[in-house]
């Protein structure tokens, strides 16, 4: 296979996250201290405010995806015990911490001093971080984040959350690292954040225009990086958003699409999609071709707001750090009740004047894919537009069939130009 | 000929056949034996039912639809990598089974069940639907003040559906029918583990299913019945081992596999089958603020599951461990429905646990309409004589 050509933008993400490998696995000769936290619900923030290295065992699993290394690590663990029906991002940790530990950089991780397990729309998450409670045995802090069932938080689930950053978590980090709390440190991290958030947003929505000159789903894996790793609140992630976002303006003004990992650029962009559900990490490259070589763009996704919804207005406040928080966590996509997400996913097919919505089911996340065929055809029905189901998996390689993924997509374009055939008609 | 059938036998065919109605006929007779009364039903593992009781409601455990309903609809909303629980439980509600259901409840198990809750609000828009979650901090101060508060939240949804006040005072009576119940169910598994061979693993079962599916009043007189029953239950003992089950607290085993199970040489000392009635495991208090004492019994006194947190480390399996050296369990079956993320992201640090303490274990993963039962027997009957051989 051909290197891969990326966007500058996607070079910079890659830089930043290679940075913050390193930092983690030269931990014991700086003496900083590392944390093991998830994706959703990331309180990286307050990590922060600590000198706190954050490690995101799920972005290590992608790594390890994408590098064509999980799939021994993950028959690694079943040998050792794991089921084959549990999450493959789990068992992809579990067995590289069978085979060394080692970091994408090619050095060992250190081990974490905490766990902080930011429990939010995942049940999966506590699991996990039992399991590598048991191998480290270090201190966890558990938040826990109860689910938006009605669709939407109440003021105890907002008092709940804070209680537990003000009395678990906080006192918790502050033990581990032996830093004292400073809220005011806190809010100028925040005010970062809102200021990275509002660029990510604006680089998001200009999946609107025609042709977008953003890939919502392929490139938007990159353009998140930053933001829902390690980097939000600091300066070099505002910076990268800066840059992102010049770099989409620049597309924008030019009426250019996205760089496809062949080095072409996608501006004659036949199909318009939303994307539900994370993508495949094994075979991305060649699960991202076959979109584009159909000419299809995807114009918004909902992995892309895992980490945070920032569409819907939300920004983390300095005037209200805690709170805000809380009220992060509990709005991430996957803590969001399945009408939500139906109202969530009609309105970016309405909004972004997508072709339809496509899922992609992962059959590693439950939190994600029970209830996805109901989500499809309630999408449907409401806006009319055609959807599609393809199956694969996160890290697993023996659950990508590339010849299956390659023909429904062509039947589902196929569908599209048909109903498009129709409209015309009755036109 | 027939073999004449005890009064615990008699009892558990009862029950039995309340359990296998998918008509769910007692409930729709309780239901319409007076105008105004409504079914609030509840999927695993915990609701506080006492709530639902005080509310004038028949509290209605749904457990899928076992190996008695050929699912058509159900597997049209799930992936095939999806547990069986929600398929049959859609396919109940698309079918009609549950339309004489006024609320649901959807507590917290997995993300499956809890997705389950969102989907029921889509397709079954005029039933009350809530996800009831219950708090994974023990701190009575955090989760203690935040579930009493979700508690009241339930109180004031429950008068609501009704159109009457749930009063204090009905709350504790209802909490006291509850906690003998509670002690009746403790009773009856007590019972068991010290005379194993007088209440195959199928009858208790169906006696504990059946009550989540009738007024409490009526099931502890039941239990009751059963308790003097076996008192006097004349069985042959034979030369089984005894084991306790793990694993299989939500999607439910066919009865054929409990069966199996003691055919192939083990008598069931302990298992959490579908745990609602043994979810807390000592007397709510009865003075005091109702919610709160239901909340610390939760908080203080409520199962090791693996749907609960276990904040330290050490301490995790320990309850698995206690109930096999209380009940004098030789083994333990961790049987797992497939695709149980519970279930099975624990598998592995329970058994553990269970190893480290010296305890055999095997494990086997079964669906709600498992058919083959010869490799359960196989796999059973290997682990029994084990057991005996080595042990």
């Amino acid at each position: 296979m051909t290197v891969a050509v990326k966007e500058p933008s996607m070079l910079l993400q890659k830089e930043m996250i290679a940075g913050n490998y390193d930092a983690i696995t030269s931990a014991h000769e700086t003496g900083r201290k590392v944390s093991s936290t998830f994706v959703p619900g990331n309180l990286n923030e307050l990590l922060m405010c600590f000198g706190i290295l954050n490690n995101l065992p799920e972005i290590n699993a992608i790594q390890n995806g994408m590098r064509r290394l999980s799939g021994d690590y993950i028959m690694e663990a079943e040998k050792g015990g794991h089921s084959e029906d549990v999450c493959t991002y789990v068992k992809a940790d579990i067995g590289m911490m069978g085979r060394g530990n080692i970091a994408p950089n090619g050095k060992p991780f250190p081990e974490p001093d905490v766990l902080l397990l930011s429990y939010t729309g995942c049940y999966t998450f506590m699991k996990w971080f039992e399991l590598l409670r048991a191998e480290y045995k270090c201190p966890t802090l558990m938040l826990h984040v109860p689910y938006e069932g009605d669709g939407h938080s109440t003021p105890n689930m907002i008092d709940y959350v804070v209680k537990q950053l003000k009395e678990v978590i906080i006192p918790g980090l502050e033990e581990v690292s032996g830093v004292k709390f400073d809220i005011d440190r806190l809010r100028e991290i925040l005010a970062l954040s809102a200021k990275a958030e509002d660029d990510l947003v604006w680089c998001l929505e200009t999946g609107k225009h025609k042709p977008s000159p953003i890939d919502a789903y392929f490139g938007g894996v990159y353009y998140i990086g930053p933001i829902f790793t390690a980097f939000r609140g600091t300066e070099e992630a505002v910076d990268y958003y800066t840059a992102l976002r010049q770099e989409v303006k620049a597309r924008l003004d030019a009426g250019q699409g996205p760089t496809l990992p062949d080095g072409s650029v996608l501006t004659d962009q036949k199909y318009r999609l939303v994307v539900e559900g994370p993508p495949n990490w094994t075979s991305f490259r060649e699960f991202w071709q076959m979109f584009a070589d159909e000419g299809a763009v995807v114009v918004a996704s909902s992995y892309t707001k895992v980490g945070g919804m920032y569409d819907l207005g939300f920004r983390h406040d300095p005037a209200d750090p805690l709170r805000s928080l809380a009220e992060y966590c509990l709005g991430c996509y996957t803590n969001r009740n399945l009408p939500s997400r139906v109202d969530i996913l009609a309105q970016y097919v309405e909004d972004y004047e997508a072709d339809g919505l496509l899922v992609n089911s992962i059959k590693s996340c439950n939190s994600f894919s029970a209830g996805q065929l109901m989500i499809m055809r309630e999408v449907e029905r409401r806006t009319g537009k055609p959807g599609a189901f393809i199956e694969t998996d996160l890290v697993d390689p023996r659950y990508f069939s590339p010849a299956n993924v390659k023909n429904r997509l062509e039947s589902y374009f196929q569908m599209i130009d048909q109903k498009r055939r129709g409209a015309n008609k009755a036109a | 000929m027939d073999m004449p059938v005890s009064k615990a036998g008699v009892i558990a065919r009862r029950c039995e056949s309340i359990v296998d109605d998918l008509s769910f006929q007692a409930a729709r007779d309780w239901k319409a034996a007076e105008p105004g009364r409504k079914v609030v039903g509840f999927l695993p593992v915990y609701v506080p039912m006492e709530l639902i009781h005080a509310a004038g409601c028949l509290p209605l455990g749904l457990f899928g639809g076992g190996d008695r309903i050929e699912v058509i609809h159900g597997d049209a909303y799930y992936q095939s990598y999806i547990c069986r629980i929600p398929r049959s439980t859609i396919e109940l509600g698309v079918t009609g089974r549950l339309d004489f259901v006024d609320g649901l409840l959807f507590p917290f198990v997995c993300d499956v069940i809890r997705n389950l809750s969102g989907m029921w609000k889509v397709m079954f828009p005029d039933v009350w639907t809530k996800f009831f979650d219950t708090p994974q901090n023990f701190d009575p101060e955090i989760g203690g003040t935040y579930y009493t508060h979700e508690l009241r939240e339930l109180r004031a949804d429950l008068e609501r559906l009704t159109g009457r006040d749930i009063t204090d005072a009905a709350l504790r009576a209802s909490i006291a029918l509850y906690n003998e119940n509670r002690r009746l169910v403790r009773a009856v598994y007590d019972a068991r583990a010290a005379e194993p061979w007088k209440a195959p693993a199928a009858d208790v079962y169906v006696v504990m299913r059946a009550g989540l599916m009738m007024p409490v009043e009526e099931h502890n007189a039941l239990l009751a019945d059963y308790l003097a029953a076996l008192d006097i239950e004349d069985r042959p003992r034979k030369d089984n081992v005894r084991v306790a089950i793990f694993g299989s607290f939500c999607e439910q085993p066919p009865l054929a596999l409990l069966k199996s199970i003691e055919m192939a040489g083990c008598y069931v000392v302990e298992d959490d089958y579908s745990l609602v009635n043994r979810f807390i495991t000592e007397d709510v208090a009865t003075d005091g603020d109702p919610l709160a004492a239901l909340s610390t019994a939760y908080l203080r006194h409520s199962v090791e599951t693996s749907c609960k947190y276990v904040p330290n480390e050490a301490d995790k399996g320990r309850f698995h461990v206690e109930r096999v050296k209380q009940t004098g369990a030789e083994g333990v079956i961790y049987a797992a429905p497939s695709f149980c993320d519970p279930a099975l992201l624990d598998r592995p640090m329970i058994c553990g646990r269970l190893s480290d303490a010296g305890i055999p274990n095997m494990s086997f993963k079964y669906a709600e309409n498992s058919g083959q039962m010869q490799p359960i027997r196989e796999q059973a009957g290997a682990f029994a004589d084990s057991i005996k051989l080595w042990s």
